[in-house]
């Protein structure tokens, strides 16, 4: 599965059922300049890891959040790997 | 209870001295300690009347901004009977309810929205843009004990109204010392809940300055804000640090002390925290509105050591059919209402609900014994969701429970059993509609994340929904 394709889906997805306005997914693209809050985040990683079968912030208890859009699509990339 | 003369939070801030070097920060205005407790935040609605006015009155302070809120705060305790602070998150709907039940003779408020809402009180009073000095002297010795109350979340989506007062917000263990003026503390906490409370009085009485945050301020506005006013103390709850550090102006405050609260804490977020401030001292604290503090933990590890429970004498901790309890002077008292729940057992112990374990000599918070999510620090009592549900015509039960979730502690989520009709004719459609159903009636936050279709839900012996696996 292409991961990056399936976090912008999610992205999307979710904006639209939270009613917020999605900022255009680039790579620099600060996460809490896209449009979506904690929870529409939250609702994000809960998805993916159905979705992709993984989720990269329980797995490892130091990892760096990540702060652009790029970050987070190389977060779940490394995670896979 | 008026008990006379007590402290009051003008009294102790000015007690706690160096008022004109201290400063409360607000979004768009600021103020000196010494222009707050000298100065009026109202805008009378008749010319020459003061805030002797609101003697014995019972006020619903409803400001959306925290600096009115710390302003008024300020000027009406030991003036006022009653002081109901009303979160600005709490729909406008609910102002009816918590008037009546407050009793309350006057509402104070900084938005239309609050002062035209159908709120049944009989006067309305306007803050200003920033506190102006007052003409009228005012007597401490006249001050009464002023009731402060609470708001937490209801099982019925109805907020709970707790009782407290200064005394019992502030407790005995706070002390001014000389490096206190050279303090600022903020918080990523709204002052109407018990966490930015906590932090209000404790820059008030020990004398620090303070930032406050504003509902409207986005995150990185904020820490920009908190940065360039020098911040050296800061508290949020886990997702409010999980949310910063997803900032990059999580580089903007460089603090030396950092608290976390009001939601469990996790390994992760501690190490997340500490590896983004090496300079800071990381603690994480037990309290909450009905059961007030409970304790400071600051070895860098989740959970507590058993011996804690023992460690003050003044706060008296229990465990109880696997919850906490604690017993103190700085519980609230009662909750405020005609069919009010019980606060308090037979020996004065608050059930903080919080179910806890023990591994290897150090205790774990593990969730809530009713089943409360804690979604990034605010509650959702599964009934309240699953009723909601159940009004569904396709649903024929539900069962809402946590997801565990790195960003926001938890989420919602249910499992829907659906009539037999509706079942045969595809989930998919269900799962829209239920959402869509709850979208409209929920607050976002109680919306569930994810709707599983199942078979069957657990019934226990008693006839109820089994809601721990």
């Amino acid at each position: 599965m292409d991961i990056k394709a399936e976090i912008v889906a999610q992205f999307k997805q979710v904006a639209k059922e939270q009613d917020k306005r999605l900022a255009p997914l680039t790579e620099e693209l600060a996460l809490l300049d896209s449009g979506l809050d904690s929870l529409c985040f939250a609702i994000v990683v809960a998805r993916l890891e159905t979705s992709l079968g993984v989720d990269p912030f329980s797995e490892d208890e130091d990892a760096r959040f990540p702060v652009t859009f790029g970050d987070f699509v190389r977060f779940y990339e490394n995670a896979k790997s | 209870m008026q008990r006379a003369n007590p402290a009051t939070v003008r009294s102790s801030a000015i007690a706690a001295g160096s008022l004109s070097s201290r400063v409360l920060v607000g979004v768009d205005a600021k103020a000196t300690w010494a222009e707050l407790v000298h100065g009026s935040i109202l805008d009378m609605p008749l010319h020459g009347s003061d805030v002797e006015e609101l003697r014995g009155k019972s006020i619903l302070l409803a400001t959306i901004d925290q600096f009115r809120a710390a302003a008024a705060l300020i000027e009406l305790d030991g003036i006022a009977r009653r002081i109901v602070l009303y979160p600005p998150d709490v729909p406008v709907e609910h102002l009816a309810y918590v008037a009546k039940t407050a009793e309350a003779d006057v509402l104070i408020t900084d938005h239309d929205a609050a002062a035209d809402a159908p709120h049944g009180i009989g006067s309305v009073i306007r803050c200003a843009h920033n506190v102006s000095p007052t003409e009228s002297s005012r007597e401490e010795q006249d001050a009464i004990e002023t009731e402060w109350i609470l708001l937490t979340s209801g099982t019925t989506g109805l907020p709970k109204l707790a009782v407290h007062t200064l005394a019992s917000l502030a407790g005995s263990a706070w002390h001014t010392d000389p490096a206190s003026a050279s303090l600022v503390w903020s918080t990523f906490y709204d002052m109407r809940r018990y966490g930015g409370l906590h932090i209000f009085l404790h820059a008030a009485l020990t004398g620090t300055s303070l930032v406050v945050s504003h509902a409207q301020e986005p995150v990185a506005d904020f820490l920009a804000r908190a940065g360039a006013n020098g911040v050296t103390n800061i508290s949020g709850t886990p997702s409010h640090w999980r949310r910063a550090l997803m900032s990059p102006a999580a580089s903007r405050i460089e603090p030396e002390y950092i608290r976390m609260s009001g939601e469990i804490v996790d390994q992760a977020i501690l190490n997340q925290v500490r590896a983004q401030y090496p300079q800071a001292r990381v603690a994480h604290t037990f309290a909450s509105t009905e059961a007030g503090v409970g304790f400071n933990v600051d070895d860098g590890l989740m959970g507590f050591p058993a011996e804690i429970l023992e460690s003050n004498p003044l706060i008296e901790m229990k465990i109880k059919d696997s919850t906490l309890r604690i017993r103190s002077t700085r519980t609230a008292t009662r909750y405020l209402g005609d069919a009010a729940p019980v606060l308090k057992d037979a020996d004065d112990f608050v059930d903080t609900g919080d179910t806890i374990e023990l591994r290897n000599g150090r205790y774990y918070f593990t969730g809530r014994r009713d089943g409360t999510i804690n979604v990034g620090g605010y509650k959702v009592h599964p009934e309240e969701v699953e009723a909601v549900i159940n009004r569904h015509p396709v649903v024929a039960m539900s069962l809402v429970k946590a997801k565990k979730n790195p960003i926001t502690g938890a989420l919602v989520v249910a499992d829907v059993v659906l009539h037999a009709q509706a079942s045969a004719s595809g989930g998919d459609e269900a799962q829209r509609g239920i959402l869509e159903f709850c979208r409209k009636q929920l607050d976002h936050h109680k919306v569930p994340a994810v709707i599983n279709i199942v078979a069957a839900l657990p019934i226990g012996e008693s006839g109820k929904l089994v809601r721990r696996a």
